[in-house]
């Protein structure tokens, strides 16, 4: 049992706080945020120099997968940071997505090229009215002549405007909600029959609804069978996000205990007000029990897929949920009226915060996820 | 970064365990499970099963009879013997007074005191609690004054869990009155059986008398039994209350009362199902279950950090405040689970639990004194 990382992942860990640090300060990130595309390609450019897009990467193609414990270190630096840019999308979720259902040659062709930010490819799966619920899939795929076409609505795609290629869960046999039948199609984003809807999330990261009208699109692996790989690629960003939510969290606790301390009301700071010393105390709390979650997500996510697996996947979403959600609202409480405002850090971390709790499925989600893991693995 | 434990440590679990499954005697081991009280007669015959395997200071050194396990080994351990039913192994004398004489104690005190310690001759008592001195514990006012080679000490002492059947008991007394409060604090051991010492029962909410008031009425002390400096007490008192939070997680009693939660959840019917199939029921439980994992890693975590021999910090009192929430939410769960049948009031039936575990949250600092250390010390506020 060893909690602290070799010397050679704190490097890189060191490394990444301080490029965000340096060159991502919230003027910078304001910047991007307030643009016409809301991410930066040149950023992007530097995250892929610095080896940041191949911790997911096999080594066969250059990369450094699995990279547990980087991928990790990254993901909270990434998440204090409130990174715009679609670094979970493709660098995770994309990335074992052709890792864990690419034939060889489609794994030599994609990841190489996405690890140096030349191309980003991002998971399209999700779809409207199904929720949270991974199998439910009505997004068909069809033989056309020597290829693939697809047609269906996948909605609130991460990153879909910054993407160069969209990586479709569709059915080729089976019910909507049978996870048989699934296969994953590569279609480019400005190919034909693919229509965005962009917009941003309410925490600034560009997105879209996607209609796709017998789009044309290249069978990712084999047919039928990609829900294993979906479910993998979603774990591991799952585990990612929990990460993201530790960095976000203990910027906001920061933030808070800071302002606090200067913030000056009936002649002292408020911070010596035993009421919001015993608000901060419990953010600690929620925080320090999150990380630890994040740390159990981060090794089972690179485990082998089972009920285990599922249930402690889903047992870190949920602390990670509660967390967010007392951090993130006591932290705006506890600024005042400033906390309201779009000018400082917190409300942007606020927002951030409420976006990863429902990311990948929510709290209440997570929870029915536990009990069903857990009834299965007690045989009840 | 490593979650599992190492095969060594794997191993050594396997040995706690066999040795545990063979040795703990099966009467008591029933009243464990099943939540009856545990007698005195249980709890020492524990002590000293394990004391004739070498066992019996699990926390202490090997220069001092301990058996040398690391942080982790000692968790291990702990969780072993929750599972398997042990009775809880007295903290007062091994993880209280007992550290406290190996830190600060003379030569004299540690040869007199720690064998019996691990042995059971001496069940302590912790004599700090009084009527008017709680959380503000520095305001006691039990005077012990110098008079030759003995102490006189007068006082009242409050909340002294299980003094009747303990025949010493560790005190915090005024030494100093005139200068500031936590300067004038000096730490005694006394013998009870000297005249002058009184121990009257307290009855509880759930009819248990597990706690005592103890009265010292001109109770002459040998001054050799002070512990360190006259009136450098107060350190002493601080040292031994990080040892005491350490091991309040509970996380190990804590898997074995989920334990029993999920089987009397399952065995109750709700709608010709089990109680645990019903949806709202079955999220309250997990609710409580994934704080208890997360809890868990937390406390690896401190552990880790304490086997590496950086200094066990103030996260001790957040395993205290989340350790006593889980305990008391699972024994409120529990009752819910039960239903009707959680009314009556018996020892060892649920609703006696969920009254007495109100205490842990109070007591070893309430869990509003953990904030104050937290806020204080870690948020630096």
């Amino acid at each position: 049992m060893r909690f602290t990382p070799t010397p050679e992942q704190q490097q890189l860990g060191d490394m990444v706080q301080r490029f965000l640090g340096e060159q991502y300060s919230l003027e910078v990130r304001r910047k991007i945020l307030d643009s016409r595309e809301g991410w930066s390609r040149e950023i992007w450019s530097k995250l892929g120099e610095l080896g940041l897009l191949s911790l997911q990467v096999p080594e066969e193609q250059g990369g450094m997968a699995p990279a547990v414990v980087e991928t990790l270190l990254t993901a909270t630096a990434t998440g204090k940071a409130m990174l715009l840019e679609p670094w979970v999308s493709s660098a995770i979720i994309a990335t074992v997505l052709i890792r864990e259902l690419g034939s060889a040659q489609q794994r030599e062709e994609m990841l190489p090229v996405m690890a140096a930010g030349d191309r980003i490819a991002v998971p399209a799966h999700l779809e409207p009215g199904a929720r949270y619920d991974p199998k439910v899939i009505a997004t068909v795929a069809r033989r056309s002549g020597g290829g693939w076409t697809v047609k269906g609505q996948k909605s609130v795609v991460l990153h879909a405007p910054a993407a160069d290629v969209l990586l479709v869960s569709a059915r080729t046999s089976g019910a909507p909600d049978e996870p048989a039948g699934m296969s994953l199609l590569a279609v480019a984003r400005e190919g034909p029959g693919v229509a965005l809807s962009p917009y941003r999330t309410l925490d600034g990261i560009c997105a879209a609804d996607v209609e796709l009208a017998d789009a044309p699109g290249t069978l990712i692996g084999s047919e039928g069978t990609a829900f294993a790989g979906l479910t993998a690629a979603f774990d591991q960003g799952l585990a990612v996000r929990c990460a993201e939510a530790v960095g976000a969290l203990q910027a906001t606790l920061d933030a808070t205990v800071e302002y606090t301390k200067t913030r000056q009301q009936f002649g002292v700071p408020i911070a010596r007000f035993q009421a919001l010393q015993h608000r901060m105390a419990d953010m600690l709390i929620h925080v320090e029990q999150a990380r630890s979650m994040s740390y159990l997500a981060a090794m089972r996510a690179a485990e082998t897929p089972g009920q285990e697996r599922r249930r402690a996947l889903a047992a870190a979403k949920v602390v990670v949920g509660n967390a967010c959600r007392f951090v993130g609202q006591q932290a705006v409480q506890l600024h005042g009226g400033m906390g309201v405002t779009d000018e400082i850090a917190v409300s942007h971390l606020f927002r951030r915060l409420t976006a990863l709790e429902m990311a990948l499925g929510d709290t209440a989600h997570h929870l029915e996820q536990f009990v069903a893991a857990s009834a299965e693995a007690e045989g009840t | 970064m490593d979650l599992s434990f190492s095969a060594e440590e794997l191993a050594f679990r396997d040995e706690a365990r066999a040795f545990i499954a063979a040795n703990v005697p099966a009467d008591t081991r029933r009243k464990v499970l099943e939540g009856l009280e545990v007698s005195r007669d249980d709890t020492l015959r524990w002590q000293q099963i394990l004391h004739r395997q070498g066992w019996g200071g699990p926390n202490w050194p090997k220069e001092f009879g301990g058996t040398g396990w690391d942080p982790v080994q000692q968790y291990i351990f702990e969780e072993e013997s929750a599972a398997a039913g042990t009775p809880r192994l007295l903290p007062f004398g091994l993880k209280m007074v007992g550290p406290v004489i190996m830190r600060f104690g003379n030569v004299a005190q540690r040869e007199r005191f720690l064998p019996r310690i691990l042995s059971g001759e001496h069940w302590w008592a912790q004599g700090y609690s009084e009527p008017g001195a709680g959380s503000d514990l520095a305001s006691l006012k039990t005077r012990a004054e110098r008079k030759g080679d003995h102490y006189v000490v007068n006082g009242q002492k409050t909340w002294i869990s299980l003094a009747q059947h303990a025949n010493w008991i560790f005190c915090l007394v005024r030494t100093d009155p005139a200068v500031k409060k936590q300067a004038g604090i000096s730490f005694l051991l006394i013998d009870m059986k000297t005249p002058g010492v009184t121990v009257r029962p307290i009855t509880l909410l759930d009819g248990s008398q597990e706690v005592n008031e103890v009265w010292f009425e001109d109770v002459e002390v040998p001054v050799e039994n002070l512990v360190g400096d006259e009136n450098g007490g107060w350190t002493y008192a601080k040292f031994l209350l990080g040892h005491e939070r350490t091991n309040i997680a509970a996380v190990g009693p804590c898997k074995r009362e989920l334990t029993r939660l999920k089987r009397i959840a399952s065995e109750e019917r709700k709608d010709g199902k089990p109680l645990l199939a019903d949806p709202g029921f079955a999220a309250r439980v997990a609710q409580v279950e994934v704080e208890l994992m997360a809890l868990e890693i937390t406390n690896l975590r401190v552990l880790a950090a304490e086997a590496e021999r950086r200094a066990p910090g103030p996260e001790a009192s957040l395993l205290k405040i989340k350790g006593t929430e889980i305990q008391q939410a699972l024994s409120e769960l529990m009752m819910h689970a039960a239903g009707p049948r959680a009314l009556p009031l018996r020892t060892g039936a649920l609703a006696a639990a969920y009254l007495n575990l109100r205490k842990t949250s109070i007591y070893g600092g309430s869990n509003e004194i953990q904030k104050n250390i937290i806020a204080q010390t870690i948020l630096g506020l």
